[in-house]
């Protein structure tokens, strides 16, 4: 199947899965199993990284201001505009698209390969809205609150280490980080996560479903390689196209 | 009743199924037999309408199931059951969860009448106390069962079974043919069975088709199949030698 053949496929998944559910009430419990196993399961990795790195731009920040003409505070300034602009959410993004899109193609790529998704069919079950849909769904509704999380997270624990580690007092710090602060930043941040969102589940998901049967788990690991390459790049190509209309 | 008329399938130019005719009878255990590879599985596909025909009509009753649109289809497919290969079991779903999840999706019972229907179900097939394992704490055999209490769970019209008997031993296939024959025969449904087990055929048979790559080759019942002087039946059914040792007894 070539490129064009490829995306042609792919919108005529999405045109499947937003058709109207077979019943509301099951929509909406998938829709709440997929926010538990797409965005609460992936709260501790978020948390992690987010302390982490959030220390690690505060020590770097400060390993790369030399000049004493520089004031302090420039550290939490610079620390806040990282995180929020790019960190939070883009590369938090990449991130997320590995674990969660891997999960999204092996798991719909196995109910392909266990017929599964025949056995849907066959009772007259729109099976591309039954799975795809909530995950879609999901993504684009909890993506945002791990965005967030993971702003405050980094932020905190970012500070809370350069409080420590003596590298800026809290007084410098805290200034610093509300210094010349745009809410707008924050905004442009969350419109960016929600087509990473959308994408992060919908890639993954179109891979696993049309795996080939007979390619058996070779073919589940193929589709699960392909889904977060391939969202990752969509990924980095919407953060260039988001940030274009949005900030220049 | 089901009937396939002049059933024509192919696949990137590769023709699978050729001018296949055949009528399965409610009430009966149809099966469908042949080596593997002869197009069985295509040709259930077709009828259940998860392939396309490329010539020839599916009935299902007085209904042109093939020319029919997807929403006319839904309302016929909510009368199939079907029991695949591996079960297909929804793994994330517990056995009863499992059983209840057509009634869920298309019946508008309450939570209670939906669980006293899959308890009944799971019962009918002998499987008690197991309601909320998953399926991968069941054994083969067991999770064919809750896969055919699924398959009775909406009280279907048709039931397929695509190799019932895969990868279970001797003593449970003969268990899951028995349960298949009595629900056949207690609902009055029409059963189709895709299989190549010979001991299931025996067993239960009472319409068979022999499909030999991608035709229809013979059709008859199990007590014709073993007498019948057709060269490739012959050796589907004689294929070890423990068959042609009792052969030359026959």
């Amino acid at each position: 199947m070539n490129f064009f053949e490829q995306i042609g496929r792919f919108f005529l998944m999405l045109k499947l899965a937003f058709t109207k559910p077979e019943k509301g009430s099951v929509l909406w419990g998938s829709f709440i199993t997929e926010i538990y196993k797409i965005g609460i399961s992936s709260m501790s990795l978020v948390a992690i990284l987010s302390i982490f790195m959030g220390a690690v731009i505060i020590i770097q920040t400060d390993a790369n201001i030399d000049s004493p003409w520089i004031p302090a505070y420039t550290i939490g300034f610079t620390a806040r505009q990282s995180i929020i602009l790019e960190f939070s959410s883009t590369m938090l993004c990449l991130i997320l698209a590995g674990k969660v899109g891997s999960n999204i193609a092996s798991e719909i790529g196995t109910m392909r390969l266990t017929e599964q998704i025949d056995a849907l069919e066959v009772m007259g079950i729109n099976s591309v809205n039954y799975l795809v849909l909530p995950k879609i769904l999901a993504s684009v509704f909890i993506f945002p609150f791990l965005v967030i999380l993971s702003m405050a997270l980094g932020i905190a624990g970012g500070g809370f280490f350069a409080v420590q580690a003596e590298i800026v007092n809290f007084q410098e710090l805290t200034y610093g980080l509300q210094y010349w602060f745009d809410p707008f930043s924050i905004t442009y941040s969350l419109v960016k996560t929600v087509f990473f969102a959308f994408f992060i589940a919908a890639i993954p998901s179109f891979y696993g479903y049309y795996v080939k049967p007979s390619g058996g788990a070779l073919e589940v690991g193929r589709a699960g390689t392909k889904s977060v390459v391939i969202s990752s790049v969509m990924v980095l190509v919407i953060n260039l196209l988001v940030t274009y209309f949005l900030l220049l | 009743m089901i009937q396939v008329k002049n059933i024509d399938k192919g696949f990137s130019g590769v023709q699978i199924l050729k001018d296949i005719s055949f009528t399965f009878e409610k009430g009966k255990t149809n099966f469908i037999i042949g080596q593997s590879g002869s197009g069985k599985s295509v040709l259930t596909k077709c009828i259940v309408g998860l392939h396309e025909v490329d010539n020839g009509e599916v009935i299902y009753g007085d209904s042109v199931f093939s020319a029919m649109n997807k929403k006319d289809r839904k309302e016929i497919r909510k009368e199939i059951g079907m029991l695949f290969q591996g079960s297909a079991l929804f793994d994330s779903l517990s056995v009863v969860e499992n059983v209840m999840f057509p009634l869920r999706m298309f019946s508008k019972m309450s939570k209670s009448e939906m669980r006293d229907r899959a308890n009944f179900c799971l019962k009918r097939v002998d499987l008690i106390n197991k309601d909320d394992l998953f399926p991968s704490e069941i054994s083969g055999g067991m999770q064919k069962r809750v896969a055919i209490a699924r398959a009775i769970a909406m009280k279907p019209n048709y039931l397929f079974c695509d190799e019932p008997n895969s990868g279970l031993d001797p003593k449970t296939s003969i268990v899951i043919d028995n349960l298949i024959y009595e629900i056949t025969k207690e609902y009055d449904i029409t059963t189709v069975i895709i299989s190549h087990d010979m001991n299931s055929v025996m067993e239960i048979g009472e319409n068979i088709m022999y499909i030999h790559k991608g035709e229809k080759w013979w059709e008859g019942d199990k007590h014709s199949i073993v007498t019948t002087d057709n060269k490739e039946i012959g050796e589907f059914v004689y294929a070890s030698k423990f068959m042609k040792s009792l052969r030359g007894k026959l």
